[in-house]
C-alpha cells in the first residue's frame, strides 16, 4: 500500500510553500483585504510561471499536464497562505467545466490562456439565499442571449469569463459568457472575506456561446466534486495554519507565571484542533486518489473530504482565535484572515448541510447497489 | 497513490489467505459475524476452548504472533506482514483476544527485558494460547497517574527473592491468566518514577487473590488483584531495581492500538439501523436531522480508516508511522458513546427496553451505551490521550507537577 504523495509530489509542495511564503505573505493577503485590487497580480502571473495554474490541464491544451495529485498538493499550499488569487473560480470551476464539457474550440481558446495565467474564469450560480436548485435559477438565455443576475460570483468583477448556468430552450443549461463584452454590468458586493472578492453581475443580453448540451445538472455535480476535493485541501492547508499559529502563541505567551500551552484547557484545545484536521487530511487523500484514478468513489470521497474539512478549517481557525484571547480578537494579529477564510470556504460550493446530506445519499445509493448485487 | 499491495505483500497475503481458508473455523463464522461491538458471543459454545483451540492450530503453523522472532513462536514478520495477517485474519482475529494483551504488551516487555532462559521458557507458550498473561499496573491509587502506586516489593532477608504485598485493579483477564507482568514500589525514598521496579509474577502463587470487579454494565472483565506476601524469585525481575518506569514505557508503547485491527465506532452498526427504522415521516435515514448526525459520524469513520492507512504505508515503506494513529481511541470512544445515545433517542419509549427480544435492533445500541463510558477511560482516559497529543506531537510543554521532585513519601496527598 502506498497511501501517501510521492517524494516528486512532496517536493512540489515544499516549491510551493516556499514560493508562497515569499509571495503571498501576509502584507500581500492584507493588502487585497484591505484594498481595492480584486487580487494579487504579481502572485497570479508567479502562480501561472510555475504552471500551478496549467498543473492538471493536459499538454495539447497548453497546460503542465502533471495531473490531480499535484494540483491538490498546490491547493493545500494556497490554503496555507490564505492566498488572494482567483486560483479557484479560475483553475477549479471554470477550467473544470471546459474539460468536462467544452468543445475542441472552446477548450483550445481557454485552456492555454488559463494555463499562462492570461485570463480569469468564474462560474456564475448562485442568484438567491438558499440551497442552489436548478428550479431557482431565473436566468434565461432567450436566441443566444443572457438575461438574469447572479450573486455572489467569486472574481466576479476581475474575470474574463464565466461560466453562467441558465435556463434555455430544454432546461438548464450552461454558457460561456464574456464578462469584458456588451450586456454585462459588474459590482463589487460586500463578503465575509474581502481578500477574495465577490461581485454582483447583472446580464442584460450578453450574447453566449452554450458549453455543452445534454443535463447541465449532472455536469455541475460532477464538477463540484472535484472543485471539493481541492477546495478540501486548500481548507486542510488552512486548518494546519491556524493550529500551528494558536500552537506556537500557547508556547509564547505567559500567563499565571507560565506559558498558556502548560494548562490543560489549552493543551485539550489544541488537542482537538490535531484531531479535527488529522481526520481531514486523511479525508483528503481518500479524495486525491479518487480524482486522480478517476475511481467510482469520487462522489462519495469528495463528499466526504468536503465535510470533513470544512468543519477542521472551521473548528481549527474559531479555536486559534480563542488560544489567542483578546489579541486574536484585532485587525492586527492574523488569525481572522483564516476565520474569514474558513468561513467563506464552508460556503462557496455549498453548505455542509447540503454536503451532508449528498454524502449520505451517496453511501445509501453504494449501499443499495451492492445490496442488489 | 493507491491501495495496491507490492508484489512481495499480494504474495505474502495469498499465502495467508490460503492458509485461513484452508483451516479456519467455518463453523463459527455465522456468530463471530453477529458479534463486535456487542462482545464475543457463540451460543452454546465454550469462549475460552474455542480461542485456545484456534491459537494451537495457528501456532502449529508458525501464524501464532507472526512477526515475533521464529525462537520465541513466531515467524519474523516484518511489520507490514504482521498487518497483512490481521487484515486477512478478520473475523477470527475476535478469538485472539484473550490473548490479546499478553502478547500485544507483556510479550514485548518480557523479551525486551527477560534472560535468554525466561525468554524461551515463557514466550513461546504465550504465543501458542497455551498460557495466558495480563498486566498489572494500575491500582486505586495510581490510574491516569499509574507512577504513583503503591504495592511493595521487598527484598526478603538474605534469599534471592522479593516479597510483594498490595493490590492492583482494572487487570483484564486476571481471573484466567498464567502469569503477569507486575510494577511495584521498590524505594519509596525517592521520587515517585524513580522507585519502581517490574516483576514477572506466577498469577497462581500462593498469596495471589482475584477478584472480579462487577462493572456498571452488568460485566465482570476485570478485576481487583491483591497481593500478600506473594514471593517471586530475583531472576524474575525485569530491569534494573528502580528502573521500573522505563520498563513500563516500554510495554505502554505497545499498547498503541495495533494498526491493522479496526477500531469499532458503532458507525456500521447505526447506518444499517438507521436505514431500517421507520419515523413518522419515514425511513430515519431520509430524515435531514439524521443525515446531519451520520454524516458527521461517516466522516470521522472513514478518516479513522484513511489515518490507518496512511500509517500502513509508512510501514509498507519500511518506515515508522507518525503521530497521527493516536488520534483513533479518542475518536471512537466518545463516537460509539455518542452513536449508541442517538440510537436510543430515534427509539423513543422503547429506547429504554435492554433484552434482545424486546429492544430493537436487539438491544445493541443499549449495551454500546452501557459499555461506552468503559471504552473512553481503559487504556487512558480521553483527557490522558489529549494530553499526549499535546506533549508528544504538538510539543507543548507538561504540566506542573508538584509531586515531581519530591519523594514518594512525602509527597502531597501521600
Amino acid at each position: 500500500m502506498n497511501f501517501d504523495f510521492s517524494d516528486e509530489q512532496k517536493q512540489l509542495r515544499d516549491s510551493a510553500r516556499r514560493f508562497l511564503e515569499k509571495q503571498s505573505s501576509v502584507a500581500v493577503v492584507r493588502r487585497v483585504l484591505e484594498g481595492d485590487e480584486g487580487y494579487d497580480r504579481e502572485l497570479w502571473q508567479g502562480l501561472a510561471e510555475m504552471g500551478f495554474t496549467g498543473a492538471a490541464i493536459p499538454e495539447e491544451f497548453g497546460g503542465a499536464g502533471l495531473g490531480y495529485l499535484e494540483l491538490c498538493v498546490i491547493a493545500e499550499e494556497l490554503g496555507r497562505a490564505v492566498a488572494p488569487v482567483p486560483f479557484s473560480s479560475t483553475v477549479y470551476l471554470a477550467a473544470e467545466f471546459l474539460l468536462a464539457a467544452g468543445n475542441d474550440a472552446q477548450k483550445k481558446n481557454y485552456l492555454p490562456k488559463i494555463a499562462a495565467g492570461e485570463v480569469i474564469g468564474t462560474f456564475a450560480y448562485a442568484e438567491t439565499a438558499g440551497e442552489v436548485t436548478a428550479e431557482r435559477i431565473k436566468a434565461t438565455v432567450s436566441g443566444g442571449k443572457l438575461s438574469g443576475t447572479k450573486i455572489p460570483v467569486a472574481d466576479g468583477a476581475i474575470a474574463d469569463f464565466a461560466v453562467v448556468a441558465a435556463q434555455g430552450g430544454s432546461g438548464l443549461g450552461l454558457y460561456l459568457v464574456d464578462l469584458t463584452g456588451p450586456g454585462v454590468t459588474r459590482t463589487v458586493v460586500d463578503t465575509i472575506d474581502p481578500s477574495r472578492k465577490h461581485a454582483r453581475i447583472v446580464f442584460d443580453g450578453a450574447p453566449v456561446e452554450q458549453l455543452g448540451a445534454g443535463n447541465a445538472e449532472a455536469v455541475i455535480e460532477a464538477v463540484y466534486d472535484r472543485a471539493a476535493v481541492l477546495t478540501a485541501f486548500e481548507q486542510v492547508g488552512g486548518s494546519d495554519r491556524a493550529l500551528e499559529m494558536a500552537r506556537d502563541y500557547a508556547l509564547e505567551r505567559i500567563a499565571f507565571g507560565r506559558q498558556i500551552g502548560s494548562f490543560q484547557a489549552i493543551k485539550h484545545i489544541l488537542a482537538d484542533m490535531y484531531v479535527s484536521a488529522t481526520l481531514a487530511r486523511s479525508n483528503c487523500y481518500w479524495g486525491a486518489y479518487a480524482l486522480s484514478t478517476g475511481s467510482a468513489e469520487l462522489p462519495e470521497a469528495a463528499a466526504s473530504c468536503r465535510v470533513s474539512a470544512t468543519r477542521a478549517f472551521q473548528h481549527c481557525s474559531t479555536n486559534n482565535i480563542q488560544v489567542h484571547g483578546g489579541m486574536g480578537f484585532t485587525w492586527q494579529f492574523d488569525c481572522h484572515l483564516y476565520y474569514k477564510r474558513s468561513n467563506l470556504l464552508a460556503l462557496n460550493l455549498g453548505s455542509l448541510s447540503v454536503w451532508e446530506n449528498r454524502l449520505i445519499a451517496r453511501m445509501r445509493a453504494r449501499n443499495s447497489a451492492r445490496d442488489a448485487a | 497513490m493507491n491501495f495496491d499491495d507490492t508484489p512481495e505483500e499480494a504474495k505474502f497475503r495469498a499465502e495467508v489467505r490460503e492458509w485461513i481458508s484452508a483451516n479456519a473455523p467455518h463453523d463459527l463464522d455465522e456468530d463471530l459475524k453477529k458479534s463486535g461491538l456487542a462482545g464475543l458471543r457463540l451460543p452454546g459454545r465454550d469462549i475460552m476452548a474455542e480461542s485456545k483451540a484456534w491459537q494451537k492450530k495457528k501456532a502449529d503453523a508458525g501464524w501464532a504472533v507472526p512477526h515475533w522472532p521464529k525462537e520465541y513462536g513466531g515467524r519474523g514478520a516484518t511489520p507490514i506482514e504482521r498487518v497483512i495477517w490481521q487484515q486477512e485474519e478478520g473475523l477470527y482475529n475476535q478469538l485472539a483476544q484473550p490473548f490479546a494483551i499478553g502478547q500485544g504488551m507483556c510479550g514485548p516487555t518480557v523479551m525486551a527485558y527477560a534472560s535468554e532462559d525466561l525468554k524461551r521458557k515463557y514466550l513461546p507458550k504465550l504465543a501458542s494460547g497455551e498460557e495466558i498473561w495480563c498486566q498489572l499496573f494500575s491500582e486505586p491509587a495510581g490510574g491516569s497517574d499509574v507512577a504513583a502506586l503503591r504495592t511493595r516489593a521487598e527484598k526478603a532477608d538474605g534469599s534471592d527473592e522479593w516479597v510483594i504485598n498490595g493490590q492492583k485493579i482494572w487487570t483484564s483477564g486476571a481471573q484466567y491468566s498464567d502469569y503477569g507482568i507486575l510494577l511495584t514500589r521498590t524505594d519509596p525514598n525517592v521520587p515517585k518514577h524513580a522507585g519502581l521496579t517490574m516483576f514477572i509474577v506466577d498469577m497462581k502463587a500462593p498469596g495471589v487473590e482475584v477478584r472480579p470487579i462487577h462493572q456498571m454494565n452488568g460485566g465482570r472483565g476485570f478485576n481487583e488483584v491483591f497481593f500478600e506476601n506473594v514471593r517471586i524469585h530475583d531472576s524474575h525481575r525485569l530491569g534494573a531495581v528502580n528502573d521500573g518506569w522505563n520498563v513500563a514505557l516500554t510495554t505502554l508503547m505497545n499498547e498503541r492500538m495495533s494498526i491493522g485491527s479496526r477500531l469499532a465506532t458503532g458507525f456500521p452498526e447505526i447506518f444499517g439501523f438507521v436505514a431500517d427504522f421507520q419515523l413518522p415521516d419515514g425511513p430515519a435515514i431520509d430524515n435531514a436531522a439524521v443525515r446531519a448526525k451520520l454524516a458527521d459520524w461517516a466522516v470521522k469513520s472513514s478518516g479513522l480508516r484513511y489515518t490507518a492507512f496512511r500509517a500502513i504505508s509508512s510501514l509498507s515503506k519500511g518506515e515508522r508511522p507518525g503521530p497521527e494513529n493516536s488520534i483513533g481511541k479518542l475518536v471512537a470512544g466518545v463516537m460509539t458513546q455518542d452513536i449508541a445515545k442517538y440510537a436510543m433517542e430515534l427509539q423513543a419509549e422503547a429506547g429504554v427496553l435492554t433484552s434482545q427480544e424486546d429492544a430493537p435492533a436487539a438491544a445493541l445500541f443499549q449495551n454500546m451505551v452501557l459499555n461506552s463510558p468503559g471504552m473512553r477511560i481503559a487504556g487512558g482516559t480521553d483527557e490522558i490521550l489529549r494530553n499526549i497529543i499535546a506533549e508528544r506531537v504538538l510539543g507543548l510543554p507538561g504540566d506542573v507537577r508538584v509531586d515531581k521532585n519530591v519523594p514518594f513519601n512525602q509527597a502531597p496527598g501521600r
